[in-house]
């Protein structure tokens, strides 16, 4: 149980800088992720943190306490590997009983032959045995306690490998893409467990992964990372519904956001391919913006029987996906070649309907983000909002559209 | 009415293809096969006929003997000696070579720039040709010319003759044995220490290895088990087949104290011309080669596999 914060911290490999000034701080018994893409120095974020790659500058301290002095192994953090990195010598009951070995007993009581010679040693290694066992029962892997970890299946060597951090009941669990080498099947079914885990144990987890359905699935708060630099922290609500930044909108939600250029017009008025919409941004006429749109929000014509307030994009049907319960469409947009529009309905839309349609859409479920990527707010909705008539059997499950 | 020619044939055709792979599979194999004949078999087994019979080189008629050159070779002082001196050789060199190759690996392996450099430092005794490297080691060792009983001098130890000193000529040849072995399995160990994947020790380090010695004994030291038992069965068989050192520099001597096994061998076919009597000695030294080889694979797949 610990508080883990961190200061102003940078690392810098050579001239590159790969993290800058990075402030966070995570609450006692927070599950944060780190989340972003590959290179975005989340994996050497979280190695600073096990003290296992020094900082440039800026500190780390657990509990108030600065832990930057101190070697891995007494920060009081144990860490999951992508690998798993267990012993591949070593029977799982001695990969997990380690830890403990390595604190409880001296250098002479672990070298071969010699160690035979303290009986200070059984006694230890009796008690070590029952908590390696007591850890094994929690995650259901007391038949594999004598295999070597060639005989176990990716799932199994995940448990040990958890099984081998929680034996040191260590202040913070570290994991580092801990489920990213795991078939598709079982990385949603150890998800859950994690978090199951997670809320059993009550520590606090840092976790890294480049996995965004991970990230808004697991966490208490997100921070998205790119290019060594924290763009949005806060819960997965929040980064869904608030992105503070295109590449985060980019990055959280699947399938993808729609990103429409657009630009700002006389007393900013937001106009999406020449024709204004009812929405105004606090910008200088002629920026240009990217309007975001999550693919829920842009519903086909069918769906919402178009209302006055209501803005829509005439398109054409390129392709539609069937997942079952929901349907992903691919919408091309006359005039802006290149451009695809995504949007995510029932299945029991039609396709025929779709060849040539509106897109309708809530104004209010624009995100706007100017030239930098950033997000501006939208300074006003040009028409009262009404509540729309919207036909729920064409909604896709968990929408939300108000 | 339209019917379908069935072709009656001896063997259904999945059964014919299957005789076709063999034969095919066979006719691969038969080069290979030929080889091992040739290079190998056919050799052996007139090795063994000599074995049993007197032949001596340019001889006109052989005899057969039956067992008595085995009893002799048995029996024989000389060949007893070599026996126990290329033994003592091989005490001698194998933990030699494999300790401080794998302490120069381990060392060489943390280098990152000068990596390189070291390594061919150490290999160029694998690669240069004894015989030549045999007069630099003469004259390194040479008791008045030498640097090394110059060094001596200084220390006021005073001037020893390695290789003139029954007691110390082995030995001497063993250190020698020892340098040109470290080289090689230093690169068969630096290639075990590179399959180590980095994030055990990372791991280990976390787990409290944060000291050199055990993170030596957790990870680097139970993860080159394979590499070091292949290096102990080459350096055995190396060392058992010592022969140049001792061709160049003592000639067996002095005293008979540096002769070995392979010398014995020579002497006998190509100094004494006793063909049927080298025959059986070398017989004698591919049994105890084949020991360390059976050993080798025997361990190997038991112990050593995780």
């Amino acid at each position: 149980m610990a508080k883990v914060e961190l200061h102003n911290l940078r690392k810098s490999f050579g001239s590159a800088e790969v993290l800058s000034d990075i402030n966070l701080s995570i609450k006692d018994g927070e599950f944060l992720t780190l989340v972003g893409p590959s290179g975005c120095g989340k994996s050497t974020l979280i190695r600073i943190i096990a003290g296992l790659e020094p900082q440039t500058s800026g500190s780390i301290s657990i509990d108030d306490q600065s832990i930057d002095h101190l070697r891995p192994h007494e920060r009081r953090v144990a860490m999951v590997f992508q690998s798993y990195a267990l012993y591949p010598h070593m029977s799982v009951f001695s990969n997990i009983a380690l830890p403990l070995t390595m604190t409880a007993l001296n250098l002479y009581e672990r070298l071969p032959l010699i160690k035979l010679l303290s009986p200070r040693r059984r006694k230890i290694m009796k008690q070590i045995g029952e908590e390696v066992k007591a850890i094994a029962a929690q995650l259901q892997i007391e038949p594999l306690l004598g295999r070597k970890p060639a005989q176990l299946s990716g799932g199994q060597r995940q448990r040990v490998a958890l099984g081998r951090a929680m034996v040191r009941h260590p202040a913070a669990f570290l994991m580092d893409e801990p489920l990213s080498n795991l078939d598709a099947k079982l990385r949603v079914h150890m998800r859950s467990e994690l978090a199951e885990l997670h809320q059993r144990l009550g520590s606090t987890f840092i976790y890294v992964t480049h996995d965004q359905v991970e990230a808004m699935t697991m966490s208490d708060r997100v921070a998205m990372m790119d290019a060594g630099k924290i763009l949005q922290l806060g819960t997965p609500d929040e980064l869904y519904a608030r992105p503070a930044n295109i590449k985060v909108a980019q990055f959280i939600g699947s399938p993808t956001i729609n990103l429409l250029p657009a630009r700002v017009g006389q007393d900013g008025q937001v106009e999406l391919s020449g024709k204004p919409l009812p929405i105004r941004a606090n910008l200088t006429e002629g920026s240009n913006i990217t309007i975001g749109i999550r693919p829920e929000a842009l519903q086909p014509e069918i769906v919402t029987h178009t209302l006055p307030h209501q803005a829509s994009l005439p398109v054409h049907l390129r392709r539609s996906e069937h997942l079952g319960s929901e349907k992903i469409l691919y919408f091309g947009v006359p005039d802006v070649e290149d451009l695809t529009v995504t949007s995510r309905v029932a299945a029991s839309v039609p396709d025929a309907s779709l060849k040539i349609t509106n897109l309708a859409f809530d104004p209010s479920a624009c995100h706007l983000f100017d030239g930098n990527g950033e997000r501006i707010e939208v300074a006003a909705v040009a028409s009262g909002r009404q509540s729309a008539n919207i036909d729920k059997r064409f909604l896709p499950t968990g929408s939300h559209v108000s | 009415m339209s019917t379908v020619a069935v072709p009656m044939m001896s063997a259904p055709p999945g059964r014919r293809q299957a005789v076709m792979e063999r034969i095919m599979a066979a006719g691969f194999a038969l080069p290979a096969l030929l080889l091992l004949l040739l290079t190998i078999l056919v050799p052996l087994g007139v090795l063994a006929y000599l074995s049993f019979t007197d032949y001596e080189l340019g001889a006109v008629d052989v005899n057969y003997v039956g067992l008595s050159n085995i009893t002799s070779a048995l029996t024989d002082p000389t060949f007893r000696r070599a026996l126990t001196n290329t033994l003592i050789y091989v005490a001698i060199v194998l933990p030699g070579s494999v300790i401080l190759s794998l302490l120069v690996a381990v060392l060489v392996h943390r280098r990152k720039r000068t990596r390189s450099l070291y390594e061919i430092i150490y290999f160029l005794p694998v690669t240069s040709t004894f015989i030549a490297m045999a007069t630099v080691w003469q004259f390194v060792l040479h008791p008045s010319l030498g640097p090394i009983s110059a060094a001596l001098r200084w220390l006021g130890i005073g001037e020893i003759a390695f290789l003139s000193d029954p007691s110390l000529a082995l030995p001497t040849l063993a250190v020698i044995g020892i340098w040109q072995l470290i080289g090689f399995n230093m690169v068969l160990f630096l290639a075990g220490l590179s399959t180590i994947p980095k994030d055990l020790y990372e791991a280990a380090e976390i787990d409290g290895c944060g000291g050199e010695i055990d993170r030596f004994m957790t990870i680097t030291w139970p993860l080159l088990g394979p590499t070091t038992m292949f290096v102990i069965v080459t350096s055995s068989i190396t060392a058992f087949k010592v022969f140049d050192t001792v061709a160049v520099l003592t000639h067996g001597g002095p005293g008979g104290s540096t002769e070995v096994l392979l010398y014995d061998i020579y002497l006998e076919g190509f100094q004494y011309f006793r063909m049927a009597y080298a025959a059986v000695l070398t017989f004698i030294f591919l049994i105890f080669i084949l020991v360390f080889s059976i050993l080798q694979t025997v361990v190997m797949d038991r112990k050593v596999h995780y």
